[in-house]
């Protein structure tokens, strides 16, 4: 496969969360019963007229701002034309030559840590259209317009990215834009968050693009990634194997893993794209332009960027606690409580113990079992010596299950530290007493067994002993031999 | 009674000489007796329209005084009417009951005014003859052998024929001046955007403007005075304000700039030509000045709205595919098989040609030949208009090449059916108002003198209509037995 490289372009749908439909006052909430949330706008009746919803156009003009790209000062709604039940006024009211957005970009880490800039090419608004049903109706097709009108934001990148990887992380990368901004949901169940990928493979060094494959409808970041890979595999081996890439539409069935051809571009609708009569051009001037500015919340490089330099983490770390606004928020309200020159500490108990117990339950940050507070107590009996890291995981899987203080479970299962010296002292005597072969093999050079003697030690104080404290005691008290 | 206008009934109904049940009544009885032989209508609403005319009575007895209160008039089906009938003139619609009244109608019906019935019209306005109606073509009161023009045939019919004092209708390429023109009535188109096209079935969305049949200028000012303004549920409606339409027909023309449309002149019928001569006499006679103005690229309207209106139309009658209103053929086998024959058996033939052509200049390939061609086209013809309106406040001439021809004529000859439209399309291509007035008769039959204005100039042209039937008879003409 190194022979071919892979070209993918994502052009991704995030449902804008506005309150209404985007051409209509119906609300656009998810799961209600079939039809109950479509107008006579939204079932196309004879004689009524689309009114476009300012917010909409306000979600898109952030968007535009937060991916540095030209927010276009006269932008056009056109009628795409195609007949399908689900669609009811036989057109889908989209842009088409001129959308709201165009020429953005967005900077994206790899898995090896570089950062690539991705080209968006434009960013259009247009309206979802409704559902086909077919469970549970065995010779009819049952319509759902519900989600009819629903605005959408098609983001359409260039064909920059080179990996299903890279093409995934760009996805991540626009879901965490869209949900920073507050501008979608990103609830890919829901269907909120989707993309059509555009992947085609080439000879490496050639500059002509090849014949690519569209993918469509992919609703699940895994899907994207396994979808391409084995869309680049099925290109390369045909290929290779003298056949040819045929321009089509394909769809990835995520049960067989594999993707299958819809149509073909011979059979591909004419859209008969024009310009709708019946709204005017959208004109955007620099008062609304700045006005979305002002809404603008600080981004996620820009988050990373002031947590690597106020917080001193590296770039993975401060892109890992600002990859949504809440893990970040979360992140800050700890540093609050602990001090910045234990971010790193914060950091790690966070992408380390947090992040695995959330992923166990299947929880989001914003329902942690452990709040930023509690995490705090915890942090700080750590800081303060009280209990040992090791100790904490104990204490901090309690607090997970309990829903307690750290300082109520370090008192009632008597885990404080054992920083009195004295009393370690005695430990560590006895254990040296118990053990005279293992002292004279030490005290002869089997260095190794300093590990032993702190293993005994610990085991003897139920792990309490203050690790720092014990290592220092234990190689005076051996003497010789070990430089451990 | 029938013979009264708007002002005179008003007067009379405010005093409580007649009620508004009354004239009801006698226009009911009218239509009973004199419409079948006409065809103007799809629908009549009699028990509807003695409820509403009772209620307007009861706010007239409580002192209301309004312009239209307790007025019947007459809606072209083609304007939602919640809980009434509204087919468009199509059998796709045949089965049709509007859920919801377009804002025309809202206003109209909050104004007072009695909705008698709907009027027959060509199937979703596509036609000049009315013949294209699925409910059959609407016969010309003045001979009934005759077309009353399209595509509001009814309500021209129905205005002409005093069967109702006023009526509605739309204008997508002289819908309403030609067919006002042919059965010698007053017919206004306003400017695209003075009134709300919400709840008006569409057919070309950036041509199609609602406006009003009357027996008189005047008349025709007091309905738009409640049609117009902006409507938030259409996009394209203007947010300029209303003037008092009325007020405005005082006026003298002394000195108002009249435009003599060359391009209008140029091989017109003679006898025709001399009644424009005479009318343009009169408004010299009014102390107005005429002078020559040229529309260099108005020739290209009829092509280009052949090719702009079609497009627009074969899009917006997508949504009529048997799934959630209207026709839907019987036991289709599959979603195409429902497409197909759904959209076949409901449409008529002329709908269909336009839906064709329509598609055909939107496809691939053919685009930028045909539609951006015929978009520039009609910004030409715009600017053209705009040129001319910097030397003239109004300009003049017939409406129609000639009078109401025979049913039948022109129903194999789509191009000469096109023909019709030659003086009105240009208004609609640039979004202008215009009005038809009666100016005489050829053959015995009525023709009309347009007069379009500058964008917004309702007022203006309102009132040198005004002034011209001060000075005229043509407007009280009577088709014989409907005196």
């Amino acid at each position: 496969m190194s022979n071919w490289e892979v070209v993918i372009g994502l052009e991704i749908h995030a449902q804008l969360a506005t309150k209404s439909k985007i051409f209509s006052g119906s609300p656009t909430a998810y799961g209600a019963p079939p039809n109950t949330q479509a107008n006579l706008v939204d079932l196309a009746y004879p004689g009524v007229l689309p009114v476009l919803n300012a917010r909409a156009v306000q979600m898109a003009v952030k968007f535009g701002l937060a991916v540095d790209a030209t927010v276009a000062r006269r932008s056009v709604f056109a009628r795409k034309n195609y007949f399908y039940p689900d669609l009811p006024k036989g057109y889908q009211i989209s842009q088409y030559e001129l959308p709201v957005v165009a020429r953005g970009s967005l900077k994206v880490m790899l898995d090896d840590g570089s950062v690539k800039t991705i080209g968006i090419t434009r960013a259009h608004l247009e309206e979802d259209a409704g559902k086909s049903l077919h469970e549970g109706l065995p010779h009819a097709t049952g319509i759902d317009l519900n989600r009819a009108g629903t605005p959408l934001l098609e983001i359409v990148s260039e064909p920059d990215m080179r990996s299903a990887r890279e093409a995934v992380a760009y996805m991540k990368k626009i879901h965490t834009l869209v949900r920073y901004l507050e501008i979608c949901d990103g609830n890919m169940q829901e269907g909120s968050f989707r993309c059509d990928a555009n992947v085609s493979v080439r000879p490496r060094g050639q500059e002509k693009l090849g014949t690519r494959a569209e993918i469509k409808n992919l609703n699940s970041f895994r899907f994207v990634e396994k979808a391409i890979q084995y869309e680049v595999a099925r290109q390369v081996e045909l290929i290779e194997s003298g056949g040819k890439v045929v321009q089509e539409t394909r769809l990835y069935d995520s049960d067989k893993d594999e993707t299958r051809s819809m149509r073909s571009k011979e059979e591909a609708n004419d859209y008969r794209y024009f310009p709708d009569p019946d709204l005017l051009p959208v004109l955007i001037d620099e008062m609304f332009i700045e006005a979305v500015r002002a809404t603008l919340p600080e981004l996620p490089d820009q988050k990373a960027a002031r947590f690597a330099k106020d917080f001193a983490l590296s770039a993975y770390d401060a892109g890992v606690l600002s990859a949504s606004r809440e893990l970040g928020a979360y992140f800050e309200a700890v540093i609050a409580g602990v001090g910045a020159s234990h971010a790193k500490l914060a950091a790690n108990w966070i992408m380390g113990e947090l992040s695995s117990a959330l992923n166990r339950d299947n929880l989001d940050i914003e329902n942690s079992k452990v709040n930023p507070r509690q995490l705090t107590g915890l942090l700080n009996r750590i800081v303060d010596a009280t209990i040992s890291g090791k100790i904490a995981k104990e204490v901090f899987e309690a607090m997970w299950s309990e829903g307690k203080a750290a300082d109520a479970i370090i008192e009632a299962k008597g885990l404080r530290q054992i920083t009195d010296s004295s009393a370690i002292d005695g430990v560590i005597d006895a254990v040296i007493a118990a053990n005279p072969k293992q002292l004279a093999d030490y005290r002869s050079g089997k260095d190794k067994l300093f590990g032993f003697f702190v293993g005994q030690v610990m085991k003897a104080t139920g792990g309490k002993a203050n690790p720092a404290q014990l290592n220092d005691l234990l190689k005076t008290k051996l003497g010789g031999g070990g430089n451990a | 009674m029938h013979n009264y206008f708007i002002g005179e009934l008003a007067e009379r109904l405010a005093k409580r000489q007649i009620s508004s049940v009354e004239l009801t009544r006698h226009f009911l009885t009218r239509i009973e007796r004199l419409n079948p032989a006409l065809n103007a209508f799809i629908t009549l609403t009699p028990q509807r329209a003695l409820l509403d005319a009772a209620a307007a009575d009861a706010r007239l007895a409580a002192g209301e005084k309004a312009p239209l209160l307790g007025i019947p008039l007459i809606h072209k089906d083609i304007f939602c009417t919640e809980g009434v009938k509204t087919s468009c003139g199509s059998r796709m619609l045949d089965n049709f009951v509007a859920p919801y009244d377009a804002t025309v109608v809202a206003r109209l019906k909050a104004a007072g005014t009695v909705m008698l019935g709907k009027s027959n019209m060509d199937e979703f306005a596509m036609g000049s003859s009315n013949e294209t109606s699925y409910y059959g073509p609407v016969k010309n009161p003045w001979d009934i052998s005759k077309v009353p023009g399209g595509s509001s045939g009814g309500s021209a019919a129905a205005t002409a024929a005093r069967l109702a004092p006023v009526a509605t209708g739309t204008d997508t390429g002289g819908s309403i001046r030609q067919p006002a023109a042919l059965t010698g009535v007053t017919g206004l188109k306003p400017t695209y955007g003075r009134v709300s096209r919400y709840g008006m079935i569409a057919f070309a969305s950036s041509l199609d403007q609602a406006g009003v049949f009357a027996r008189s200028a005047g008349d025709a000012a007091a309905v738009l005075q409640v049609m117009a303004g902006f409507d938030p549920r259409d996009s394209t409606s203007v947010d300029v304000p209303v003037p008092d339409y009325s007020k405005a027909l005082g006026a003298p023309l002394k000195g108002l700039k009249i435009g003599l449309l060359r391009e209008f002149f140029d091989g017109l019928e003679p006898r025709n030509a001399a009644l424009i001569e005479e009318a343009l006499n009169i408004y010299t006679g009014l102390g107005a000045e005429t002078r020559e103005v040229s529309l260099p690229h108005l020739p290209l309207s009829v092509p280009t709205y052949y090719v702009v209106a079609p497009a627009e139309c074969s899009s917006n009658l997508s949504r009529f595919d048997g799934v959630r209103f209207g026709y839907r053929c019987e036991d289709p086998k599959d979603l195409l098989d429902l497409y197909k024959r759904s959209r076949g058996e409901g449409f008529g033939a002329e709908v269909k040609r336009r839906i064709m052509t329509g598609t055909y200049v939107l496809s691939a390939g053919y685009f930028d030949a045909y539609y951006l061609k015929a978009q520039k086209a009609r910004r030409m013809i715009t600017d053209d208009f705009r040129t001319a309106f910097e030397k003239v406040d109004l300009v003049i001439g017939p409406t129609t090449p000639t009078p109401a021809f025979d049913i039948g004529a022109k129903m194999n000859d789509p191009v000469l059916m096109y023909l019709n439209d030659i003086y009105t399309i240009g208004a609609n291509l640039a979004g202008l108002p215009g009005v038809s007035v009666p100016c005489g008769f050829v053959d015995g039959l009525p023709m009309g003198l347009q007069l379009i204005g500058p964008h917004f100039a309702e007022a203006k042209l309102l009132n040198a209509a005004h002034q011209y039937q001060q000075a005229t008879d043509w407007h009280q003409h009577a088709p014989r037995g409907y005196e």
